[in-house]
């Protein structure tokens, strides 16, 4: 028999065991955090009462008394904060819905050309790249609003590149059709025709599955969406007449105008995302192996569909993840606007601070909409790229 | 009958070989390529010769801005004119030699450390003399230097600061959060993922009003922390949470392996950590850390809008005198090539210690 030692066996201490350690670890830190977060409150509190500052949402229905420079809807100085504040919404979304088009399809391009065997193209895709993407976004910002203000010259001696398209430092106007109820018979029809598009590619998917004969559905695509609202404009007596803008007093009249607020901001942010766009395409491009494009040669595709069957379609699931972090990127970049008196959201919740001294909502508001832009955003990109996945089987 | 054997290599044709070899494999290999290569050349024959003519030949260098309103070339004289109050800003004029020694002693010491090999525990206390010392210059009140309040720090001094310390901060704190994200504690790891999540969802300008002005009203009555702080608190906290993920992508690429290894030597968590996981990790992620840095690096630009003079801010305001109003492109383009310097000499360094931390695996 063993005899054992009753000093070689310590005693064991509820502290040893890992998991009382870590229950431990979580409540103390749990508690701190608590704590804090208490004290914090508490401070806001004892100093909004101290400063007479109001709480609460309550300032969101009061007369807003200041008036913002473009407004999608229909704002004046009379309406409430609330409204002021949707204001500043539809503007945010306005210029980073328009910017993440444009900034993809620049950013695909230049990353295409980077890659391009042509020498003087892709040096100068990577020499944009590595200059736009080590400059702050905000000094090309400021760049850009400078160059509208500086180089363009006043509107009656603005710039006209095309008939009824005129550069001036009030920015960019051009000529619009002038209102007839054809636009928008011609919009539904537009509408009409996409439904109809979708329905006959699916469709045509399904027939090449099941007998392997193929649809001319790019042909008849193209067919269905020119020609429907063509038609239309031809129904209703196809109307020709423009609103062209003309100088009156100072400034234009009629047309359409894009404040150079809006155009600085828009080109600053799409030149600058573009270029982390592109090295994005590229690496995506790059990943996949040369023995992908050989194989799809070798089974007798065309060029044209190598490219779209076989290497495309793999790249973009290398591409969407980065793709979407660089998106929204550009959404909480357009923050920026405040810097060069664009009236985002930002800026109208910041005038609505300064006004009503109601810091701790206005921030709160700042980071609810911020947040569920990104939320969106990722939520729609994670069920496209879900969608493009590997199908495993 | 021996038979002379011609033993020449045969030359490929010279159009295939040289120059003429190169332009026509590389500038006209295809019709589209051509024609790109031909637009593309038109279009810098027009653009570059009046660029030069713009910046160099018809510009001036050292006039006052009346002169510069009746030439027609850039006046880089809004640069040269206004070099001092560009770089230091509201700094005193007369103790301006004080940044630009600590800025000289900053920049010394990073060339010096640029070497990973030449880390050690010598160079660490030098570090500390050399941020003390750095301090002493900017801040005062010692050793005879008359004190500067910190509301006068600005220009590229104020940049640099807002970088550097944001940098060094936010690095651990990033780390932290990761290992926290990947915690088997549950409500630590859910306070971790909160924190990075909300962060990465809201601009830094949220952050930044946030510090402005929501901070002061956490704070108990009678107690101020200084807008500077404030502002590199919010960067700080901002640029961790990019971190956090980053790191987190280098301990969840590790293989599993690793840790169980770690495990089974008996090694406690954290010596696991610091011994075992953290220095494969984070040497997998070096390229996106480097990438994250640049960025924070660029984002301190975005204290111009809680009103701190950075360098960009005090461009702006020399812009704003009217003597000066209308050479936004020369100052901008001085202050974009500043920004470009830093931004490419960073992800240089990080190429550099990426294949040297390779090569040592290999051996």
């Amino acid at each position: 028999m063993v005899e054992i030692d009753k000093a070689t066996i310590r005693k064991t201490y509820f502290w040893n065991d890992e998991k009382t350690r870590g229950v431990i670890y979580q409540i103390l830190t749990a508690a701190a955090v608590a704590f804090i977060g208490y004290y914090l409150i508490s401070n806001v509190q004892e100093n909004m009462a101290k400063q007479a500052i109001a709480s609460g949402f309550g300032f969101l229905e009061r007369e807003a008394a200041f008036e913002i420079g473009e407004a999608p809807i229909a704002y004046s100085a009379a309406d409430t904060y609330g409204r002021a504040l949707l204001v500043g919404v539809l503007n945010t979304l306005k210029v980073s819905l328009v910017g993440m088009i444009l900034t993809t399809i620049l950013g695909t391009i230049v990353g295409i050309c980077t890659l391009s065997k042509n020498w003087l193209v892709a040096k100068l895709g990577k020499a944009y790249v590595e200059l736009f993407q080590n400059i702050p976004v905000l000094l090309q910002l400021f760049f850009f609003y400078a160059l509208f203000y500086e180089a363009f010259p006043g509107p009656r001696q603005a710039l006209s590149p095309l008939p009824g398209f005129f550069l001036s430092n009030r920015g960019i106007d051009f000529a619009v059709p002038s209102a007839h109820y054809a636009w928008s018979y011609m919009g539904w029809a537009f509408l009409v025709a996409c439904i109809v598009v979708v329905i006959i590619s699916r469709w045509a998917k399904k027939r090449q599955e099941r007998t392997g004969q193929q649809f001319p559905k790019v042909l008849v695509g193209v067919g269905l969406l020119l020609g429907l609202p063509l038609l239309t404009w031809i129904v209703c007596g196809s109307p020709t007449e423009m609103n062209v803008p003309t100088m009156k007093g100072f400034n234009f009249v009629g047309g359409r105008n894009i404040s150079p607020e809006f155009s600085a901001l828009l080109v600053g942010l799409v030149l600058y995302t573009a270029a982390f766009v592109a090295e994005i395409v590229r690496a995506g491009i790059q990943s996949i192996k040369k023995g992908q494009t050989e194989a799809a040669m070798s089974i007798g595709l065309r060029s044209r569909h190598v490219m779209s069957l076989v290497i495309f379609p793999q790249a973009l699931r290398v591409i969407v993840p980065p793709l979407t972090s660089q998106l929204l990127n550009l959404t909480k970049n357009s923050s920026l606007a405040v810097a060069i008196g664009y009236p985002d959201f930002v800026q109208v919740a910041g005038t609505t601070i300064n006004q009503t001294g109601q810091a701790v909502e206005g921030v709160a508001l700042m980071m609810v909409v911020y947040l569920s832009c990104s939320l969106a955003t990722s939520a729609f990109m994670n069920w496209y790229n879900k969608r493009i996945a590997i199908v495993e089987r | 009958m021996s038979v002379q054997v011609e033993n020449k290599a045969i030359k490929p044709p010279l159009t295939n070989i040289g120059v003429i070899g190169w332009i026509r494999h590389n500038l006209f290999n295809g019709y589209l390529n051509s024609l790109a290569t031909i637009l593309i050349f038109i279009l810098l024959i027009q653009l570059v010769p009046q660029f030069v003519q713009w910046a160099f030949i018809d510009s001036v260098w050292f006039t006052s801005g009346k002169e510069c309103h009746q030439v027609e070339g850039a006046c880089w004289s809004v640069v040269t004119q206004n070099i001092r109050f560009n770089i230091f800003g509201y700094y005193p004029y007369e103790h301006q030699w004080r940044p630009l020694v600590a800025m000289i002693i900053l920049v010394s010491m990073l060339i010096y450390s640029r070497d990973w090999k030449k880390w050690s525990r010598k160079l660490g206390y030098t570090w500390l003399v050399a941020l003390f010392s750095m301090g002493v210059l900017m801040k005062g009140g010692l050793f005879g230097l008359v004190s500067v309040e910190s509301t006068k720090w600005s220009g590229l001094p104020l940049t640099l600061l807002l970088s550097f310390f944001g940098i060094l901060a936010s690095y651990p704190l990033g780390v932290v959060l990761a290992l926290g994200r990947q915690s088997r504690l549950p409500i630590i790891k859910a306070f971790c993922v909160v924190y990075i999540e909300l962060i990465r969802g809201v601009p830094l300008i949220t952050l930044l009003f946030m510090s402005s002005v929501m901070f002061p009203l956490f704070l108990p009555e009678g107690v101020t922390i200084d807008k500077v702080l404030r502002a590199q608190t919010a960067i700080i906290l901002f640029t961790a949470a990019y971190i956090a993920e980053v790191v987190r992508g280098g301990l969840q690429a590790l293989d599993k392996g690793q840790y169980e290894a770690a495990e089974s030597l008996g090694l406690t968590y954290w010596q696991k950590m610091r011994l075992i996981i953290l220095p494969q990790a984070l040497k997998i992620v070096i390229p996106p850390t480097v990438g994250i840095l640049i960025s924070a690096f660029k984002d301190t630009s975005l204290v111009v809008i809680i009103a701190l003079y950075d360098i960009l801010n005090t461009t702006k305001s020399i812009l704003n005198v009217p003597e000066w109003t209308g050479f936004s492109t020369e100052a901008y383009l001085f202050v974009a090539a500043i920004y470009y310097f830093c931004c490419y000499s960073m992800s240089r360094y990080s190429k550099k210690i990426e294949k040297e931390l390779e090569y040592k695996a290999d051996t």
